[in-house]
């Protein structure tokens, strides 16, 4: 009953349907903290997707949270609003294509060096054509969508990112991807074909990165290579996917929002230390919760149930 | 002992949301609560220890130390709420939205640099704070006026800059100085481009001919090639839109492979007191942008006071506009008697300030001001003020640029 597909997506719709009304009951900063929790929740998610089980570890998240923010840069003011969303969607999707089925085939570590060099490759192209091109590095994104929107189109597509991981953890697709994940060469010789389904996967979650950068960037007013392709966001949504753990779909969540809110606690409190705080705070984590917070919870979970077990039996 | 350590990194995760939720407003008002968000580290670091956080760091001590700022009939000490965007646009926008409405401070100084002025733009518009800008260089600063009317850009456009410059060249060729020949070198990103365009566009409409005219990618180590090639080419203007690393690296090489054209141009950092500590009697001569008044009483003043509060000296160029849009904030603090923000900023927009600029207005079009510095040159261990010429206390070009002395 509890597990069945219409609880799970009810529950979930209701879940959603009430976080569309945060905007009404906090200040402006609550609705920026809820946007950070939302951007990152869904990149977390997103690369989770992909990573958790084919265990391929993409350093590329803010390539296409960059092709993304881009999109909107330079079509923000020609075209309308869902029409940029659906260039941005297009190119992000292309991009994880081409990525895709050129580099998959590599084994873990070449991927994750590969996934890292992406983004300063895209980000190097961008200069190069805004430098001999159109001689303008920076651009203006002068739109009228306030935060409450941007808050909004975060989580609906939120929304369709949960119900998407959901129904792909119950597809025969989702299914392939965890014997990929668990030895690829027994996944081919039973006959997945590892490369289509690995790909699939990654298009898709590419394409949630790249919408969540298209809807963040009305919220930067400018825009610059440097901006949009900052690394530090592909290892933040690592962190807190691994946090949170990366087996089970809402385990990024159980990362992101306590990363959000420990961030926001160091450099209002300790300005000066931040980054060396962090960097022990990080230690500690991967330390103690090797298997992210939700890895936690379920061992726990278990040995609360031996532990009444064994007390039972002492009985 | 693992549960232990798990328990308090609870504990700490509690504590971390409950200050969340308990950051305390001001009750009375005993002190003017002042916030501001920089890059205290990351990429933007570097410019904003320069040129914001000492001058920040220096108007706080002297308003404390004087007692407080004058509000009506009060004296009120200085609070700071300060946090760091770590060169992050996203962390510069939820911090700032942070001091409004979390912190609720009176005031809040601007940020470092050109993107995160804008990215903090629509927020500081919002809740009605005047954005005084020392530090962004942007060549759409009247559409930004006009966007939020709020919002100062005392740094000016980029176009300014190049102009000011190709303006000094068109006035050297027609004494017969200098030819037509010009290299330039451009950094490629976002002040190297729009100065490199901007100047670009100004030397051919005056006839100049640009014998050389690239970019290098931001982080460029070796820049020899870049110098042998002009060099090569021997023109008698070089003009580099560099950045601070470039800038030191570029002078360097000129100075070792003996490339000393009769005007050297350089970019962000020229000047900086680093530049004179590191090249001394090498830098005579050197052109760039910004430039100061060395006679001017405020200026000596404010370059002692600096150099005794922060231990340092400050930097020609945006420290100046930095630290006088400090002192036209806390007069129109003083002027309007309140801490009202509207009211402050209907001061700002229209008052008359004195400071380390001289006496300066905002109330243009553009809000920026008007008459600043923008060409200098190393003459005797000072960056002095060259263009425009017709301001009070501009000097006189040391032309050509003497040799550079031999190496340590």
């Amino acid at each position: 009953m509890k597990n069945s597909p219409a609880f799970v997506i009810g529950a979930g719709a209701i879940l959603f349907a009430a976080l569309a009304f945060v905007p009404f009951y906090v200040d402006g900063y609550g609705l920026a903290l809820a946007i950070g929790i939302a951007s990152y929740t869904i990149l977390a998610t997103a690369w989770a997707l992909f990573s958790g089980p084919t265990r391929y570890i993409s350093l590329a998240t803010v390539a296409f949270f960059g092709v993304g923010a881009y999109t909107v840069a330079v079509l923000g003011e020609v075209l309308p609003w869902p029409l940029v969303m659906l260039v941005a969607a297009i190119n992000g999707m292309l991009l994880a294509l081409v990525v895709g089925l050129s580099t998959l085939r590599l084994a873990g570590i070449y991927f994750v060096i590969f996934t890292f060099g992406l983004t300063e490759l895209i980000k190097q192209l961008v200069t190069w054509y805004e430098v001999k091109i159109t001689r303008t590095v920076g651009r203006y994104v002068f739109l009228d969508i306030d935060q409450q929107t941007i808050y909004w189109q975060l989580l609906a597509l939120a929304a369709i990112l949960f119900l998407v991981g959901y129904l792909i953890g119950r597809s025969r697709l989702g299914f392939a991807l965890r014997i990929i994940g668990g030895d690829e060469t027994v996944a081919r010789h039973v006959g997945i074909d590892t490369t289509h389904a690995k790909v699939a996967l990654f298009v898709l979650s590419a394409l949630f990165m790249t919408l969540t950068g298209a809807i963040m960037a009305p919220r930067w007013t400018y825009i610059d290579p440097a901006i949009a392709f900052n690394p530090q966001v592909s290892f933040q949504a690592v962190i807190m996917a691994l946090l949170g753990g990366v087996q089970r779909l809402w385990g990024p969540v159980l990362g992101v929002i306590p990363m959000t809110l420990l961030f926001e606690y160091l450099n209002a409190n300790f300005p000066n230390y931040f980054i060396l705080i962090l960097g022990i705070v990080f230690m500690l984590i991967v330390y103690l919760l090797p298997q992210g917070v939700a890895g936690a919870v379920s061992s726990l979970r278990a040995w609360s149930r031996r532990d009444g077990k064994s007390v039972e039996e002492a009985r | 002992m693992k549960n232990l350590s798990k328990l308090r990194l609870s504990y700490a995760l509690c504590a971390a949301s409950l200050a969340l939720i308990a950051a305390s407003p001001a009750l009375s008002q005993e002190s003017v609560r002042i916030g501001y968000v920089v890059s205290k580290t990351g990429a933007n670091a570097g410019g904003a220890t320069t040129s914001t956080i000492p001058n920040y760091e220096l108007w706080v001590h002297e308003i404390n130390e004087a007692g407080g700022i004058q509000v009506g009939d009060q004296k009120l000490k200085i609070e700071v709420v300060e946090y760091d965007d770590r060169s992050s646009s996203e962390e510069a926008v939820r911090a700032v939205e942070r001091l409004a409405t979390q912190d609720k401070v009176d005031f809040i100084l601007t940020p470092w640099g050109t993107g995160n002025n804008l990215a903090v733009g629509p927020i500081f518009d919002k809740y009605g704070y005047p954005q005084i800008a020392g530090t962004s260089v942007t060549d759409r600063a009247p559409d930004l006026a006009k966007r939020w009317p709020n919002s100062y850009w005392l740094l000016g456009t980029g176009g300014s800059y190049a102009e000011g410059f190709v303006d000094l060249l068109v006035k050297l060729r027609e004494e017969g100085k200098i030819g037509d020949e010009v290299a330039m070198a451009s950094i490629a990103d976002g002040f190297g481009i729009e100065l490199s365009t901007a100047g670009r566009t100004a030397l051919q409409e005056n006839g100049f001919k640009l014998v050389y005219d690239q970019t290098y990618p931001l982080g460029t180590q070796d820049l020899a090639p870049i110098v042998n090639e002009v060099k090569a080419l021997n023109p008698d203007v070089f003009i580099a839109f560099s950045y601070p690393p470039d800038t030191l690296g570029l002078t360097d090489q000129a100075r070792v492979l003996g490339f000393n054209p009769k005007i050297f141009y350089t970019g962000v950092a020229t000047a900086f007191p680093l530049y004179k500590d590191r090249f001394k009697d090498a830098a005579n001569g050197v052109v760039s942008l910004g430039g100061i008044d060395p006679n001017d009483e405020k200026v000596k003043a404010y370059i002692a006071k600096h150099k005794e509060v922060t231990g340092k000296e400050p930097d020609r160029w945006a420290s100046f506009m930095t630290y006088a849009g400090l002192q036209a904030l806390q007069q129109s603090i003083e002027q309007s008697g309140t801490l009202d923000k509207e009211k402050v900023s209907e001061v700002l927009r229209t008052g008359t300030f004195d400071t380390v600029l001289g006496n300066i207005s905002f109330d243009n079009e553009n809000r920026q001001v008007p008459n600043i510095f923008t060409v200098g040159q190393w003459q005797d261990g000072e960056f002095v003020g060259l263009v425009p010429t017709d301001k009070e206390g501009s000097g006189e070009l040391v032309f050509p640029k003497p040799e550079w002395p031999a190496a340590q």
